[in-house]
């Protein structure tokens, strides 16, 4: 088990080295600081200006290694993003680890209860759809997911931004309070939002691995054994379906750091989401740079803590 | 260089659309697997075939377009500009400013109108008709949807096969690509690839592309890989046909179901992330998102202004509905799994 | 009273033009404590006979009339609670792959006391330990081990006996056994129909055999009956039906065995395919590949002919060559 582990970890830390290098590619070479330092300080900034901003931001050195393997970009990049040395931003130059030090509680205490909740709902919405399968409730589910999945997140947000918040005005429309009293208050609209934009996927993912399981051959032996339909939806159906679903489940862990970005920007929740709006808005590369890379860590994690939960949940998966 | 303007170009381009459409309608035709397909489809799914084929009819409309023919009091147009059918059937329908459905009167002062109850769908904040622009959309969405997946699968595909099939050094190089490029959260990296190479339509649907491509890539890299080990495959490599061949003839056919698959379900995947992106700034000038976020504030207003977004909300609605739909079922009739069933 | 009565049973599926038999009018009888192999190609019907007896049929086929009588009580218009306690219960049944058919993620040794648990209430430790009783009676060697086993971690054969176990740890009165050697190597068969004998021997439990291979027929077989097309051919005795067939189909079965025919000499067999249920001829099925047909074999349904002593064939020729005449 621990040599797959390593050999799992190894795998990711190469993605890891490789996604840095896009990122390279992407924020240095399609764009070079120079025009960073314009869209910072506007096109008709002085020439010192700029230079002097590059000095600031220290994006006044060559690219490749091979021009100067001392100081170059390239090597910065690398040696500042694995040491999490992030700088400060382009656009504010305020100091970026600060603010994602500051952000990651707001969009924990808005991801974590969308992801339990999502899961508390859809789960046994899916199994009830599975179980009834072919009948009118299957058709009707399968029906209504599809509506809700064609729904845009922005139209759901904008709906029930006026729906619940003014015209109902049960909760309201925007803004944060971190304390406890006050959370829920904050949290309970977009919460909401984000479980209906997102329960019809989910339904409609979960009933698939349910109805395929459902078909295999062993619920015929089951079924030939004497078990009821219901024991075989629970005891049969469900525990091999767990390993797509757990799939899934670690999968979204990484992303509850990032927080939901609309959610966030459109309820005003100061998350990482909203950090990374503001970020687009102002242009603000280094930021941008940071978010993007912070979000493929997780995700590489995420990744291969699916597949060590795999080796523990799936006794198929021999881990030698 | 004046005759590839723009507009000439898209209108190549539609009617190159056409022809690989006839052509498409011709194989299916002729191969029984697709036909029966196409009838099953057809069977199941009426209502939002017919949904979609308005749809496109509308983006048809809007995508051929010719200069001259304007009339000289036209308000709101350049005279020289190239204008489509779709523009030249609302040409003279500009009001100064807001107007609710089929009012009569302007909506904050109450003048008199130009085309009183002309308007089903009201007007915008700068007087332009919202059906006129809703229907405009559709050409929008269409392309987005379209072009994206026109670059995407077939990248997809030649990386995929390629890796699959050949195996060896590339594999290993195609496979850590996909997994660097899968690691990287897909929202942040379009808008990235968007903030780096500009707003237009096409650098959009690049970055669309960039961010798409990877998951088809594996699957056409994992069934390439089932189907390299079929015996009929293996047979053929023993009988020398050309590697070339083989793929042509044998795999790329048995990968043609899920290529349809893949591209019916992207496509409302494409636009849905596109109104994301309007509602960030960086769209596409004249989709529905746009026009969404661009709404947004009016709700807030005393009294309110709803059409703008109620239209654009549906017409995005509509089309993804349908979309959504007959890919449900296109997976369900081309799927070999799930079709043995029915 | 046959322990279990299957009359003019018919099952189908739903298609395009309606619904499409499958089984269309099958009557036997299987007697206590007798084996009776239930022969044909795959596409005749056979298993889903097998699994309509048991209500099993997968949706959205179903059956669609007649009649299945265990002990004189009928089993089609049962509730399906109490289907439920037939099932595994009553008539146990196993199928023929042994790698899909058993949980992947549940240990063997907690499926057999599944069985066993939905049937008599008692702990789970005795459960387990009936179940380790079982294994010992099957075959499988370190029992005590292989309970905590994972489908994955045996043989094929393992499993195989695992199913055998599952099936019969409750006692039930028929065992029915689809294919169960097909997906096994040739050696494993042998040891699994050596158990089947074994088990059916001490217990005196009925078995419906559905196969295909008229070796294993010879082997375990008392009564054969033959299936094509949806209907019975030819039903008799094991010894009758292999050494004087009395159906051309059977005859052209027994025919093409290698093992039978000369070496040397091309392999007879049988011209033509199966017809699938949207070309059945309108009479004789058979009757399109059939060397004897003649006149009325392509209109008529052959009636049963009964020219031996717990012999029925359903065929014009031999019907006419027994003396009955066409009716």
């Amino acid at each position: 088990m621990g040599a797959y582990v390593l050999r799992r970890l190894g795998y990711g830390v190469g993605v890891v080295l490789g996604v840095l290098f896009l990122l390279f590619l992407l924020f240095f070479t399609i764009t070079a600081p120079e025009d960073i330092a314009r869209k910072a300080l506007g096109d008709k900034a002085p020439p010192e200006a700029i230079q002097t901003w590059l000095e600031n931001h220290e994006y006044d050195r060559p690219l490749w290694p091979w021009q100067d393997w001392d100081e170059n970009l390239l090597f910065d990049h690398y040696r500042k993003m694995l040491t999490f040395d992030f700088g400060v931003s382009d656009a504010d130059d305020s100091p970026i680890i600060d603010r994602i030090k500051a952000g990651m509680g707001p969009s924990l205490s808005l991801t974590v209860p969308l992801l339990v909740l999502g899961l508390l709902i859809s789960i046994p919405l899916s199994l009830l759809v599975a179980f009834f399968r072919e009948t009118y409730i299957d058709r009707m589910g399968v029906f209504l997911c599809v509506l809700a999945m064609s729904v845009s997140t922005l139209l759901y947000i904008i709906g029930a931004q006026f729906l619940i918040g003014k015209v109902l005005r049960w909760y309201p429309i925007s803004g944060f309070d971190a304390s406890l009293a006050m959370l829920p208050r904050f949290l309970a609209l977009p919460v909401l939002v984000g479980l209906i934009s997102g329960v019809g996927g989910d339904v409609r993912f979960y009933r698939t691995v349910f109805l395929e399981e459902s078909n295999r051959d062993f619920v015929r032996t089951a079924r030939a054994k004497g078990a009821g339909e219901a024991r075989i939806m629970v005891f049969h159906v469900l525990r091999n379906a767990m390993i797509p679903i757990l799939t899934r489940v670690v999968l979204a862990i990484p992303f509850l750091f990032m927080g939901a970005l609309l959610l966030e920007a459109f309820f005003g929740i100061p998350g990482l989401g909203s950090m990374t709006v503001d970020a687009i808005q102002s242009n603000d590369f280094s930021t941008m740079r940071t978010m993007v890379y912070i979000g493929s860590l997780l995700f590489v994690f995420g990744q291969v803590a699916t597949d060590i939960s795999y080796g523990l949940v799936d006794p198929r998966v021999s881990v030698e | 260089m004046s005759w590839l303007e723009p507009h000439i170009l898209s209108n190549l381009v539609t009617l190159g659309l056409l022809v690989g459409l006839v052509f498409a309608a011709r194989v299916v035709r002729a191969q029984r697997l697709w036909r029966e397909a196409a009838v099953e489809l057809w069977h199941r799914r009426r209502f939002a075939i017919l949904v979609v084929g308005v749809y496109l009819l509308i983006g048809l409309a809007d995508s051929i377009s010719w200069t001259g023919g304007v009339p000289e009091d036209a308000v709101g147009v350049l005279p020289n500009a190239p204008l489509s059918i779709l523009d030249r059937a609302f040409l003279d329908s500009r009001e100064a400013s807001y107007s609710a459905p089929f009012a009569d009167v302007e909506f904050y002062g109450g003048d008199a109108l130009r085309h009183p109850g002309g308007h089903p769908l009201g007007t915008d904040i700068l007087g332009r008709d919202v059906f006129y622009l809703s229907l405009k959309g559709a050409r929008v969405a269409l392309l987005i949807g379209g072009l994206t997946s026109l670059i995407a699968i077939p990248l997809a595909l030649l990386f995929g096969v390629c890796a699959g099939y050949f195996g060896g050094r590339f594999d290993d190089f195609v496979f850590f690509l996909i997994s660097t490029m899968a690691s990287m959260p897909s929202l942040l990296l379009l808008i990235a690839l968007i903030m780096v190479m500009g707003r237009s339509t096409f650098s959009v649907c690049i970055a669309l592309a960039v961010t798409g491509w990877v998951g088809f890539c594996r699957l056409t890299r994992a069934e390439t890989l089932k189907l390299r080990e079929l015996d009929y495959i293996q047979a053929a490599r023993a009988l020398g046909v050309s590697e070339a061949k083989i793929i042509f003839r044998h795999i790329l056919p048995n990968l043609a179901h899920l290529i349809v698959i893949t591209f019916v379900l992207m496509f409302s995947g494409l636009v849905l992330s596109e109104a994301v992106l309007s509602w960030l700034g960086i769209g596409v000038d004249g989709s529905w998102g746009q026009m969404i976020d661009g709404a947004r504030d009016e709700l807030s207003r005393q009294p309110i202004v709803w059409w703008n977004i109620a239209a654009a909300g549906s017409a995005l609605f509509g089309l993804i509905l349908a979309v959504n739909s007959v890919g449900d079922a296109v997976r369900d009739v081309l799927d070999p799994r799930t079709a043995r069933e029915s | 009273m046959a322990l279990l009565e299957v009359r003019d049973l018919r099952t189908a599926f739903p298609s395009k033009g309606g619904m499409t038999p499958v089984v269309d009018g099958v009557s036997f009888d299987l007697e206590r404590g007798k084996v009776l192999a239930l022969v044909g190609e795959s596409g005749s019907g056979k298993s889903m006979t097998a699994l309509s007896t048991l209500r099993l049929v997968p949706k959205p086929g179903r059956v669609t009339s007649g009649s299945v009588k265990l002990d004189g009580e009928e089993l089609l218009s049962l509730p399906v609670t109490e289907m439920r306690r037939i099932r595994g219960g009553r008539i146990g049944m196993i199928f023929q792959e042994p790698m899909t058919c058993l949980n992947p993620v549940v240990r063997v040794g907690a499926q057999v006391a599944e069985a066993i648990l939905l049937h008599e209430s008692m702990s789970k430790a005795d459960a387990r330990s009936r179940a380790r009783e079982l294994f010992v009676e099957v075959g499988i060697p370190d029992p005590e081990e292989r309970l905590d086993a994972y489908p994955h971690h045996l043989s094929g054969g393992l499993k195989q006996r695992v199913m055998i176990a599952m099936a019969l740890s409750t006692r039930p009165e028929i065992l029915i056994a689809d294919e169960p050697t097909t997906a096994l190597d040739v050696t494993v068969q042998a040891q699994i129909l050596d158990l089947l004998r074994d088990l059916q021997q001490k217990r005196n439990a009925a078995i419906l055999l559905i196969t295909h291979d008229l070796g294993i027929v010879n082997e375990l077989a008392d009564r054969v009956a033959v299936m094509y097309a949806g209907r019975l051919v030819e039903m008799a005795d094991r010894v009758s039906l292999l050494s004087d067939p009395l159906h051309p189909y059977t005859q052209g079965l027994l025919r093409s065995i290698p093992a039978l025919s000369a070496p040397g000499e091309p392999l007879p067999e049988i011209p033509g395919v199966v017809p699938s249920p949207d070309q059945w001829p309108v009479g004789c099925r058979f009757s399109t590949r059939c060397p004897k047909r003649f006149e009325p074999c392509a209109d008529q349904f052959p009636a049963e002919s009964n020219p031996g002593v717990g012999r029925r064939v359903w065929c014009h020729a031999v019907a006419e060559s027994a003396g009955e005449g066409a009716s």
